[in-house]
């Protein structure tokens, strides 16, 4: 069925607001599920602990009167009434275990089944982290590894998996550049940072101590403006951060330029790794003079996003900078036993309880294991080429923010449909009566309307075409039937929800009505 | 093909005609040719069958706490895990999902978020929480730059009874923004092994100070005594940050009720296995009117068009996507599927089953000091009221002793003379309801025979 047909059919149906695809993932409107604390029954329980075994003391006479507690107001449940409960709640949720994920910078890939056994491996889950080192080397051993692993893959040699997401790894990363600039006596103010960065950038550098200095980029090519970029550098800058590929999915085609004229005046070079999946195997950071990088890890490896993390942030960086890596660093002994190295007096010091997610590094691992060296190639390579293959199939409905071929994710340009008065936010709504989780919309900043596509690798071309489909069928809809797009969605429990109330009338938790 | 690409060699081809080129090569033409496809050393990929093999035989390599009695805590605790919590968490819906940006799509995660908001209020006696924090390490970090913001100072005091761990982590937070972080002393330390305690910190609180850091019970086991402590510091403008163990909140008065402005908590160890030390949780609640300047998601109630009730991140102009280097935080992802599991932890054990929890491990620990102090040469040391976790005057260096211990198949408690060298002869030990009085025993009866 062409395009066109489709859309025709959802209007014979009789109901536009239900699309013809037959893939709606939600029925419809719902009633909401009550709060958990509304199911509570006063005396019921879900379990039970074994009979005290040891003799009883008197809590009073441990706990003096003046702190102890009596009233705690927790749900009383059954154990089914739990199960119920959440899976309920379960139900209301878009997956990519059964859905598409186009969400740009987000890398929402697949992630194998064996990683969730992996990690489930009680000699790996049941590990206290302050056991001796000798007794848990092969935690330690898959530290390590994956330490090694991540320094080949991005030419960094110098990694820890402490930090515990991008915006952690950045910190930790930003740190390091501050303490290496210390170390030399130099104090300096600035970070610069494209105008198309993510928002934990500038974050991080406030975080950090610095002053961050915004640069422009071309509306051309796409990439940073160059010539922004070098008047903009000066010996007072501590680093610049740059993604790579880009937020708009484009290689910074003069990134080694900036490497070398950011070295000559003593300013680190700091890559946002959100999009590394790009390039996992096709090129190294490392090699281009990139400094410190960190790995998403729940976006380039195997961590699923569990509704917003559990992640993964390792750092990477270059030789002169480990040093000041986090303490302690998993390191190998001669005798090939492997151990803490806590003696590390420039470490910028601990950024993490432990030893960060250590849970996310194993799955990680697996899949690198798993992958190996021709897999990691494949993986990279089938980024760039769903991305291109899908921003072909869009081509002649949409128009893009920049139009060349682009990395792992291209940028599309909603300003066309304004005319109908239809914006970005009311496409990604109607996607989701079409069975589509929206792709990243208003992100980068700098593309107005912006919608993002990133399908990673793992979606298979019958995927990205039954999506560029119903995308064109919601831009077919937005030309002739624009209303229907504008109260999008439909078919979902709950229609759009007032942020503003939200905001202005904050309802942040549960409060037992008083009777 | 290998990897998990569904792509065809045919099907790549119609692919690439499509987009209009003849190689792979040629989308990666942006690329400098001398560094393009370079030859990563790394071995070839395995099977599934190879890799389940390998990391299963790995982990066996390891001490587990399931085969192994333990008497360590310092911070990461294992309690019993209900079934229904793996399960639940490993639902497709919640594990595979992303980040609710889209909140018709995702008011599973939502609701949820807004039940853990509202435990961990109901836990600590706050008004506010957020969706979560990395861990009770940064957490502390976190908090220390909240109080910062919200007083315009930059001084902050920590008691040196709040976990080492977190203060490093505190230590590093503080760096980049130049806080300046005075570490003061709750404790004292003789050479007989007794150990005593500072409560009056009238000296250090001046209005200098942003805020004071504590741990309750703290480190060492004890509950620090918190009476006038917000008084004092409201006196000057300053708050009182608490670092607090959920299971204790079932049996002792939540920080709120001790006038705490800003709460940070372990969530792990309530909902999950020890998972050597990550993923973790943090809990951060604060006052009301601190809002603004918390770090992190917020899940609010609100209403469709129809009036119906939904759920949607709000309060989101402090946050880094829409402030950027003004943002109260760089946190984007932080650790909502471990707030999940925390979240029906605490829903599976209800009010009875947490005080269940934390009065047997009372219990167990104090049967174990009891047994302890009768062993001649050992001395438990506490001088305050305490829970589940206490240190122990030793005969030898701890250190010596956790050795002996593991040659017996103990793992001990955690040697506090890595931490302070006046206190090497310490050994702290903790108890938790999955202590069998079996592994009790023993640890005694091998110390006794050292
Ligand atoms: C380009 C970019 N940078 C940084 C981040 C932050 O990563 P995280 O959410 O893991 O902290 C993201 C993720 O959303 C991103 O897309």
């Amino acid at each position: 069925m062409t395009t066109t047909e489709h859309v025709e059919v959802a209007v014979q149906a009789g109901s536009p607001l239900r699309p013809a695809s037959g893939h709606s993932i939600f029925a419809g409107r719902q009633e909401g599920i009550p709060v958990v604390f509304e199911k509570s029954v006063k005396g019921r329980r879900a379990g039970k602990l074994p009979a005290l075994d040891v003799p009883v003391m008197d809590l009073d006479e441990i706990i003096p009167a003046s702190e102890r507690r009596h009233e705690l107001p927790l749900p009383e449940l059954s154990e089914l009434d739990v199960v119920r409960h959440f899976t309920r709640l379960s139900k209301r949720n878009y997956s990519i275990e059964s859905e598409f994920y186009p969400l740009g910078s987000c890398t929402m890939k697949y992630n194998p089944k064996i990683d969730e056994n992996v990690a489930a491996l009680p000699g790996f889950r049941n590990l206290h982290p302050l056991q001796p080192a000798a007794t848990v080397q092969g935690a330690l051993k898959v530290i390590h590894d994956i330490q090694r692993q991540l320094a080949e893959i991005t030419g960094l040699p110098g990694v820890s998996t402490q930090p515990v997401a991008g915006a952690h790894g950045e910190l930790t990363g930003i740190l390091m550049v501050r303490a290496a600039h210390l170390k030399q006596g130099r104090m300096r103010r600035k970070v610069l940072i494209p105008d198309s960065a993510h928002g934990t950038n500038p974050a991080t550098a406030a975080m950090a101590g610095y002053e961050s200095i915004t640069i422009g980029h071309d509306r051309v090519t796409g990439e940073l403006d160059f010539e922004d970029f070098k008047s903009k550098l000066d010996d007072d800058c501590a680093a610049v951060m740059i993604t790579l590929p880009n937020t708009l999915g484009l290689f910074e085609r003069r990134i080694e330029e900036i490497c070398r004229l950011a070295h000559q005046v003593g300013c680190f070079v700091y890559c946002d790794g959100a999009n590394l999946n790009a390039l996992v195997g096709q090129i190294r950071p490392g090699d281009l003079g990139v400094d410190l990088l960190h790995v998403n890890l729940h976006k380039t490896f195997a961590v699923p996003h569990g509704g917003g993390g559990p992640g993964g942030g390792a750092i990477c960086v270059a030789a002169g900078l480990e040093p000041f890596l986090p303490a302690p660093l998993v390191v190998q002994a001669a005798d090939g036993s492997f151990a803490y190295d806590a003696h590390r007096p420039d470490s910028i010091g601990r950024v993490h309880s432990y030893q960060g997610n250590f849970n996310a590094v194993l799955r990680s691992y697996a899949y690198i294991l798993q992958l190996g060296k021709e897999g990691l190639g494949e993986l990279g390579a089938n980024a760039v080429l769903n991305a291109n293959y899908m921003r072909a199939l869009l081509a002649d409905d949409f128009t893009f923010y920049v139009d060349r071929i682009c990395m792992h994710e291209f940028v599309l340009d909603g300003r066309p449909f304004k005319e109908f008065g239809v914006r970005t936010l009311d496409i990604a709504k109607r996607l989701i009566d079409h069975g589509y989780h929206p792709p990243t919309i208003y992100f980068p900043l700098i593309a107005p309307e912006a919608i993002m596509i990133e399908p990673t690798e793992t979606e298979s071309k019958e995927t990205m075409d039954a999506f560029a489909n119903a995308l064109i069928a919601v831009a077919h809809e937005a030309r002739t039937t624009p209303s229907v797009v504008q109260n999008a969605p439909h078919m979902t429990p709950v229609g759009r929800l007032d942020e503003v109330r939200a905001a202005r009338q904050p309802d942040l938790r549960w409060l037992a009505p008083v009777s | 093909m290998s990897g998990f690409i569904s792509t065809t060699p045919a099907e790549r081809d119609v692919m690439l005609s499509r987009i209009g080129v003849s190689t792979i090569d040629q989308l990666f033409e942006d690329l400098p040719t001398e560094h393009y496809r370079p030859d990563l050393d790394l071995p070839a990929g395995l099977s599934e069958l190879e890799t389940w093999q390998l990391l299963r035989k790995l982990s066996e390599t390891n001490l587990d706490l399931e085969r192994h009695p333990s008497f360590l805590g310092a911070g990461a605790y294992r309690h019993f895990v209900p079934a229904a919590i793996g399960h639940l968490i490993s639902r497709g819906e919640f594990l595979t999902s992303y980040t609710p940006y889209q909140p018709e799509v995702s008011q599973g995660t939502l609701q949820a978020v807004y039940e853990w908001q509202s435990i961990v209020c109901a836990l600590t006696g706050m008004d506010i929480s957020n969706a979560s924090v990395y861990d009770a390490g940064t957490g502390t970090g976190e908090a220390a730059r909240m109080a910062c913001a919200l007083t315009r100072r930059r001084r902050v005091l920590v008691l040196d009874t709040v976990n080492p761990r977190y203060r490093e982590v505190l230590a590093t937070y503080a760096s980049g923004p130049d806080i300046d972080v005075e570490t003061v002393a709750a404790f004292t330390s003789r050479p007989d092994g007794t150990l005593g305690r500072v409560t009056d910190f009238s000296t250090k609180i001046d209005d200098s100070v942003a805020c004071m850091i504590i741990q309750q019970p703290n480190f060492l086991g004890w509950m620090e005594q918190v009476e006038g402590l917000s008084d004092a510091l409201a006196s000057v403008g300053a708050i009182l940050v608490v670092i607090a163990d959920p299971v204790s909140l079932g049996v002792i008065r939540p920080p709120g009720a001790y006038g705490a402005g800003i709460v940070v908590g372990e969530g792990k160890w309530t909902g999950g296995p020890v998972d050597f030390g990550g993923p973790l949780v943090g809990m951060f609640a604060c006052r009301k009117d601190f809002v603004r300047q918390m770090p992190g998601r917020i899940v609010g109630s609100t209403i469709d068009g129809d009036g119906r009730k939904g759920y949607v991140l709000t309060l989101a102009t402090r946050e880094q996507h829409i402030r950027r280097e003004k943002a109260t935080s760089n946190i984007c992802t932080a650790e909502a599927l471990i707030a999940l599991a925390t979240t029906i932890y605490f829903c599976h054990l209800g009010p009875v089953g947490l005080r269940e929890v934390a009065e047997q491990s009372i219990q167990k620990a104090h049967y174990l000091a009891s047994r302890i102090s009768l062993l001649p040469g050992y001395t438990v040391q506490s001088t305050a009221p305490w829970l589940y976790e206490f240190p122990v005057h030793c005969p030898k260096p701890a250190a010596q002793v956790n050795e002996a211990l593991l040659g017996s198949g103990i793992i001990g408690g955690y040697d506090l003379g890595l931490e302070d060298q006046a206190l090497a002869h310490s050994l702290l030990l903790c108890c938790t309801e999955v202590t069998p009085r079996s592994d009790i025993d023993r640890l005694v009866d091998v110390l006794g025979s050292l």
